[in-house]
């Protein structure tokens, strides 16, 4: 089963990367962007059939190392 | 007195807190991450660097080596353990001290000398320094400290802010704050105080003529408190 799983920034964090990227937008041409929050994206792969399991598994991933939950939230988008 | 320094791949302050050990009477031994043991200690230090390449989160997989779980258990036990940069993100990472290490606020890797005024002197670590406020070098990409509203309650109720971003007369404010940290924290404790984590780098000042003093008088602080 292969587990997708994105880690992004909790809403109240700034994040001086998005902000980089919506300038460079805007200098790009881009004017009606509102906000760029940026991510992590990961996919991963376990030797596991049972979805539920396979997710639940990936979710203490998360909590354990992929997120830091002070700064970060965590989101299983999908398994297949 | 006997100190240990950490060496994960990828630190590159560790050689120079050698230097800085050994130079004020320490019997410095490096230990490498994937040993499990600690020798006998009166502290542990986690240096600068860029642990593991920073992947994943600056300190996240130094947080997980396995020397950590020694570490950890010495610390648990009171024992003094310093975090300099990169040893700081570390100790947040493995939740010895509260809150973590955002990307500076203007975008910026910063390299500079900066002034930071001692905010918490009741420790090993600061006490009866002559001292108030020291001239320090920073050199980070993340170390723009943050926490929640109920952790920073909790580090103000128990007194664990350690140094803050100042100014030359020792002024803490937005301008004196190098990379955007809440309050302009520049170090912390945990409650008990045996744990320090700070951005700034005394051991790149142990030399009037090369940079500068005060690391030195940080360091031989330290020692004296220790005997």
């Amino acid at each position: 089963m292969k587990v997708s799983t994105i880690v992004t920034l909790k809403k109240d964090v700034l994040d001086p990367q998005g902000k980089v990227v919506h300038q460079a937008l805007n200098g790009m041409g881009f004017n009606n962007i509102k906000e760029v929050r940026q991510g992590k994206y990961f996919e991963i792969e376990i030797d596991e059939k049972d979805k539920k399991k396979a997710e639940e598994k990936a979710e203490e991933m998360c909590k354990k190392l992929l997120a830091n939950l002070v700064i970060e939230d965590y989101k299983i988008i999908g398994s297949q | 007195m006997n100190s240990s320094v950490i060496i994960f791949p990828g630190s590159n302050c560790d050689r120079d807190m050698d230097v800085a050990l050994k130079k004020f009477g320490f019997k410095n031994k490096m230990i490498w991450h994937n040993d499990s043991e600690l020798p006998k200690n009166d502290l542990v230090v986690l240096p600068g660097g860029f642990s593991y390449g920073d992947y994943l989160r600056c300190g996240s997989m130094a947080s997980k080596s396995k020397i950590i779980n020694s570490v950890i258990k010495f610390a648990k036990s009171g024992g003094l353990l310093l975090g300099i940069c990169n040893g700081f993100q570390i100790l947040t990472e493995t939740e010895l001290l509260p809150g973590a290490l955002l990307r500076n606020k203007y975008s910026q890797f910063i390299c500079r000398n900066v002034f930071i005024k001692i905010n918490e002197s009741e420790n090993n670590y600061f006490k009866n320094i002559n001292k108030n406020i020291l001239e320090l070098h920073i050199a980070h990409n993340e170390g723009n400290f943050f926490c929640s509203t109920d952790q920073m309650k909790r580090i103000n109720d128990n007194n664990q802010i350690a140094a803050l971003y100042c100014n030359k007369d020792g002024e803490v404010n937005e301008k004196s704050n190098p990379n955007g940290a809440m309050n302009n924290i520049a170090g912390i404790f945990n409650k008990e105080k045996n744990i320090l984590g700070m951005m700034p780098h005394p051991e790149r000042m142990i030399d009037k003529y090369l940079s500068g003093d005060d690391g030195s008088i940080f360091f031989q602080n330290l020692l004296s408190n220790l005997k």
